[in-house]
């Protein structure tokens, strides 16, 4: 039975990662060929890193995920503040409704219609480009609230909220009780949810698609462009590489996780 | 777990910071005293909008030219690139009406549909001093019958393409893609107006046939063929060539040449029915915010050198004679891009059928697919 376990188990990640795998290991190809490796080579670590257009993409990408990633953990943490002080239970409800919806709708739908309101809006104004980077932002914000808000507000429940009135009984004014004991409690939900919307707004295709304008293209958006033709292997590269910038982070998580638990169990035997 | 915060999103900006910093500091290959045309600063900080095809133009990668950059350093203008990965996705860009674009570079039906759908201007040819770098044959085509929106770009024709280790004799026909011996190592077009056109070509049809009967028969011709394809495929073309995965294929010349690199035994012809081409133009759309600067960079992707760069980047022809004559361009002369007069195949291009035709053949489409 337990062979068995190990079989499927080790099935289930050869299907998972054989597809990474295949890339990494044609980026260090030195042709252009996805199909037959000619020779090891650096070359194409080296070509984008002195290509001006994939890195533009590239830096597009990060700025844009690492924006909307922080605008959105700091609306979303306050609306989960806002939503669990809330009293009425369907009023809550309803928020919660409200605000799933840019995760449950399908990406074409949220794309397209914010598409649509920004045209609106742009002729309004009259605008010459509605879409570029400022809607590309805004809509990486909104579909990436849901993820902060269903992270933090698990922790916020966890929290007893007797500690922050205690803290008030002590002198503290509401908003120093919230960020001296609160604000600790909830972090690990905050820094998870941060983590969910710059990976979520990393890759995304389908929204940025709709909502992109002349002067700002995405990373995703360029590949996808050269579907054409064929995908220029330094686009394996850079994969590569976000991949393992990717892995090695959540294995930090993970040792930093598991050092905390252990910390915190060795202060409550004591 | 606060100090490990900390420190992740300082590394996060960090990598920003090495990224940003890395950019840039390329050096010129642009030979300025080669230059024909006239370029001015006097756009200096405004920006130009351009639209392309992915990986349709030289940017720098393998020491080629970086076209847009050069022309940035040359003029000061910005150039913000974008692409695009059919006409289809551009059309409906522009059509959202949200975007303004100063460079775009459809194929010859799309060009047809927006000039009809007044999306694009005339060009102003007088600005234009390199274009009588552009050869006859490309001139005054359909689309553009007075030639006065559009600029050729890239221009390319469909052929039959091989393996010569897996296909015995020379192919002469478009009917070995439907050669039993070949069964399950056939590939076509995984779109309807190129698949469509092989079997019209066969039945001695024109592509652009108003005929629904005709459309019928070739679609008969299509189901047929099912029995021994392989794939319909796009861009997974290359890998399945590449390493031996299917005998035959039909794709654009230039892209065969691509593939020849990988895969030595791979043979290209041009089937004695005849075959069909595309020709991208350069045009300026109705809502362009800078014609001026858009003049000035159509005319810069006009001189012979950067034409050459970017021909040889996307190892398409080039309608340039400028190009096709210049020593320093490695295709020059290729019997694959450039047939000589007799070996040139009979060509047909695609026009944009009126909607009516159009969903009919997409509807028989439907139905081949699912056969």
């Amino acid at each position: 039975m337990k062979a068995l376990d190990r079989i499927l188990n080790g099935l289930i990640f050869f299907f998972l990662y054989a597809p990474l795998l295949v890339m990494v290991f044609f980026s260090f190809n030195e042709g252009r060929s996805t199909a037959v490796f000619s020779g090891f080579s650096f070359k194409w670590y080296i070509e984008m890193f002195t290509n001006r257009d994939t890195m533009l993409a590239l830096q597009n990408t990060l700025i844009l995920a690492l924006l909307s990633s922080v605008i959105a953990t700091l609306l979303g943490t306050m609306a989960a503040v806002g939503i669990s002080k809330m009293r009425s239970q369907a009023g809550r409800s309803a928020i919660m409704t409200t605000t799933n919806i840019p995760m449950m709708n399908p990406d074409i739908v949220t794309g397209v219609s914010m598409m649509l309101l920004f045209v609106f809006v742009g002729r309004i104004f009259m605008a010459d480009n509605s879409l570029g980077f400022l809607t590309l932002l805004i809509a990486h914000i909104t579909f990436n609230l849901p993820y902060v808000v269903l992270n933090v507000l698990p922790k916020l429940r966890q929290t007893d909220r007797h500690l922050a009135e205690a803290a008030m009984d002590l002198g503290c004014t509401p908003l120093l009780a919230f960020f001296k004991v609160t604000l600790p409690a909830i972090r690990p939900g905050i820094l998870a949810g941060f983590l969910m919307a710059f990976t979520m707004s990393l890759d995304d295709f389908v929204i940025s698609y709709y909502t992109s304008g002349p002067n700002f293209q995405t990373l995703p958006l360029k590949i996808f462009s050269m579907t054409k033709k064929t995908v220029k292997p330094d686009m394996y590269a850079l994969s590569s590489l976000l991949f393992i910038t990717i892995l090695v982070l959540l294995i930090m998580v993970n040792v930093a996780q598991a050092k905390a638990d252990k910390q915190n169990q060795l202060n409550a035997r004591r | 777990m606060k100090r490990f915060t900390t420190v992740m999103l300082l590394t996060l900006i960090l990598a920003l910071g090495a990224i940003l910093a890395g950019c840039g500091g390329s050096s010129s290959q642009l030979e300025l005293e080669k230059l024909t045309g006239e370029y001015s600063r006097e756009f200096e900080g405004t920006e130009l909008n351009v639209f392309n095809w992915g990986e349709y133009i030289s940017d720098g990668s393998e020491g080629s030219m970086d076209v847009n950059a050069e022309f940035e350093e040359l003029t000061g203008i910005k150039v913000n690139y974008s692409t695009y990965e059919s006409n289809e996705a551009m059309y409906a860009k522009m059509k959202s009406g949200a975007v303004s674009y100063d460079i775009v570079i459809p194929s010859d039906y799309m060009i047809q549909r927006m000039i009809s759908e007044n999306m694009l201007q005339p060009l102003d040819f007088s600005r234009l001093s390199n274009y009588h770098y552009i050869d006859e044959q490309y001139r005054n085509l359909y689309f553009d019958p007075e030639n006065e929106y559009s600029v050729p770009y890239s221009v390319g024709m469909v052929g039959l393409i091989y393996n010569s280790t897996m296909v015995e004799e020379t192919p002469t026909s478009w009917t070995v893609m439907w050669d039993e011996r070949y069964a399950d190592d056939i590939l076509t077009f995984n779109n309807s107006r190129d698949s469509f056109s092989i079997a019209q070509l066969i039945l001695g049809q024109d592509v652009n046939t108003l005929d629904l009967a005709e459309w019928d028969a070739a679609a008969e011709l299509l189901k047929e063929q099912n029995d021994v394809l392989q794939a319909r495929v796009m861009d997974e073309i290359f890998n399945k060539m590449e390493a031996g995965n299917a005998a035959i294929a039909a794709y654009y010349a230039g892209d065969y040449l691509l593939m020849k690199e990988n895969n030595e035994d791979l043979a290209f012809v041009y089937p004695k029915e005849g075959t069909t081409y595309f020709v991208d133009s350069i045009c300026i759309p109705e809502n362009a915010q800078n014609y001026e600067a858009a003049l000035m960079y159509i005319n810069f992707l006009l001189e012979t050198q950067i034409s050459t760069a970017i021909a040889e980047y996307t190892y398409y022809a080039s309608p340039h004679t400028g190009t096709m004559n210049d020593p320093e361009y490695s295709l020059i002369g290729n019997e694959i891009l450039y047939p000589e007069k007799e070996q040139m195949p009979e060509v047909q291009v695609f026009r944009d059928l009126d909607p009516e035709v159009r969903s009919y053949y997409e509807k028989l489409w439907e139905e081949i697919l699912r056969d």
